[in-house]
């Protein structure tokens, strides 16, 4: 294929993810505005005033970036892994695997797709959370690069789930049993400076502590990681991870026999 | 000629051990209308899985217009439609959505596909449903969606797994014509199908799979030639009370008013009538019993079959 026919291929594939996920908005857009709503509600004004201040800031405001990265990192994840996963149920992944398009294509416009959300979706929380807390913005090239980052890392983790899912139960144990609890204790909710020494030791295992240290530095200029190990982190996850995918789509894992 | 596909000692090994083929060989001309025919099993969705990339074959080679898988399967892919046995697009999508997408995959960019996609959905019968959704299509409309999709790159190679399957006799019919065009027009086809009789009417070349081999692969005419006897149906005028002592042929009073009876090759039909007015029997109208090409398959497959048990 020419590298027009390419630039084609890759944007069918976007358009058909993002209209497939506009589709069923209500499914898809709503649902994380209405939780994130209920977690700035009751930790942000009602608990939150009890809690006092938080690295200098008021609760509210310590907990807003690591809320909007969160529904950035289960959108993201969520979208890639169903679509994938329903295309392989409904064999219409069939359709791109007999065309020409070649695998990083496939790879790349699934994970584009599952960003598309998750950035869509942080973007819907963001204009929600300033109803309930006024957003300064620290650096923004930090903040928008650390949100587009988080979103490629956890569409490329959704894309893994699809392929290697057999049933629709495989595609919410990881989000229920791993990426929940990570996303808990990657410490949305506090500094891990709190915690006891052997559990901060134990926090910095968590890989989604560096891209919320990271993000809330682009709002408020405060984290307990270094920007460095943060990006180190981040783009080290993605790019083992599009290989892995990329080998796994070439062999045919999950979609040819 | 070029061949359109060229499969030399093909075999597939399943995980589960399965030897779904048995290192077959196969050669289908540019512009043929071929026939791959086999029981449930046999081994005829696994080659079609190979080709199309669905499948990973164990070895073997597979040129597509003499590009071969291995070295350039995006280059053979571009020459292949495919029209799948079983429905296998998004049913949440519009019949013109999945047409364009799917141009899209192969790089066609959207003003092309559009007019494609409303060519072959118009000469389909789909245009008016274009933009329902998929779901809501009649089991012959998705059949027909999937013809549609799978020319919309123009293919060189048209691939039909049971493309007819389910689907009333009427549309049944309006598809031959289709795909007899398309055939015309120089898209080569290889059909698999259960409907025997679509095969014989449609197809200039079979070539018969049974456990994973290929047990026949010649000209339709060459295989019907081999035909050695035939049974003709006859529907009496006249009800009859007992079977007359006919002197040839082997004669049955299937009931009052019908007669089967089977020839050989060398007898002819003529023998048939002067038996019938010797005993003054009057006939409405003469049928063959069973498709031709479906005679032909059973009594390929048994003796294939036979030829397995005594080698165990």
């Amino acid at each position: 294929m020419k590298w027009s026919q390419i630039w084609v291929a890759y944007l069918t594939i976007v358009r058909k993810e993002i209209t497939r996920f506009t589709r069923i908005w209500q499914q898809t857009l709503i649902p994380p505005v209405i939780t994130t709503s209920l977690y700035f509600v009751i930790f942000g004004n009602l608990i939150g005033p009890r809690i006092g201040d938080m690295e200098g800031y008021r609760y509210m405001d310590f907990i807003v970036p690591g809320l909007i990265l969160m529904s950035v990192i289960t959108n993201s994840y969520a979208n890639v892994s169903s679509s994938f996963f329903s295309s392989k149920f409904q064999r219409s992944i069939e359709e791109i695997q007999v065309s020409p398009t070649p695998s990083s294509v496939i790879l790349l416009g699934y994970v584009t797709g599952g960003m598309a959300r998750g950035i869509l979706v942080g973007v819907v929380v963001t204009i929600v959370s300033l109803f309930f807390s006024k957003l300064s913005v620290h650096n923004v090239f930090v903040m928008l690069s650390i949100i587009f980052l988080t979103a490629l890392l956890f569409a490329l983790g959704g894309f893994m789930n699809g392929l290697f899912a057999r049933k629709f139960d495989d595609v919410s144990i990881i989000p229920t049993f791993v990426l929940t609890p990570l996303t808990y204790l990657g410490g949305i909710f506090y500094s891990i400076r709190l915690l006891p020494e052997f559990w901060q030791g134990v926090s910095h295992a968590n890989p989604i502590l560096y891209m919320i240290n990271a993000f809330r530095y682009g709002f408020l200029g405060i984290s307990d990681i270094s920007l460095s190990t943060s990006y180190t982190i981040i783009i080290a996850f993605s790019v083992v991870l599009f290989l892995i995918n990329l080998r796994l789509l070439n062999k045919g894992y999950g979609i040819r026999s | 000629m070029t061949a359109a596909l060229k499969i030399e000692n093909l075999e597939k090994v399943y995980t589960n051990g399965l030897r779904a083929l048995k290192g077959i060989d196969l050669e289908v001309n540019e512009g043929d209308f071929f026939a791959l025919l086999g029981k449930n099993g046999a081994g005829k969705s696994t080659a079609i899985g190979i080709i199309s990339s669905l499948v990973n074959k164990t070895s073997g080679t597979v040129k597509i217009f003499d590009v071969d898988i291995d070295q350039n399967f995006p280059l053979a892919k571009s020459y292949i439609g495919i029209v799948p046995q079983e429905i296998n697009f998004s049913v949440f999508e519009t019949p013109m959505q999945i047409v364009m997408n799917q141009a899209g995959y192969y790089g066609i960019n959207s003003r092309i596909a559009r007019e494609r996609a409303q060519r072959y959905l118009e000469q389909l019968g789909l245009w008016e449903k274009r933009n329902d959704i998929s779901r809501e299509l009649s089991g012959g409309m998705k059949r027909r969606l999937m013809i549609a999709r799978a020319l919309v790159h123009h293919p060189r190679l048209l691939i039909l797994d049971e493309p007819t399957a389910g689907v009333d006799i009427e549309i049944r019919r309006s598809m031959w014509e289709f795909i007899s065009r398309i055939n015309q027009q120089g898209t080569t086809i290889i059909l698999t199908t259960h409907y025997l009789e679509e095969a014989e009417s449609l197809c200039k070349n079979v070539a018969i799979i049974d456990n994973g081999n290929v047990i026949e692969n010649t000209s339709t005419r060459e295989l019907l030639s081999r035909l050695q006897r035939e049974i003709y149906v006859l529907d009496l005028h006249q009800p009859l009370d007992r079977l007359p002592e006919f002197s040839r042929g082997k004669w049955r009073l299937v009931d009052s008013t019908t007669l089967e009876v089977d020839i050989s090759k060398e007898q002819g039909i003529n023998g048939i009538f002067s038996q019938l007015n010797d005993n003054h029997i009057r006939v409405q109208s003469m049928r063959n019993k069973s498709n031709r090409l479906e005679q032909l398959f059973l009594d390929m497959i048994d003796s294939s079959s036979d030829r397995k048990e005594k080698r165990l």
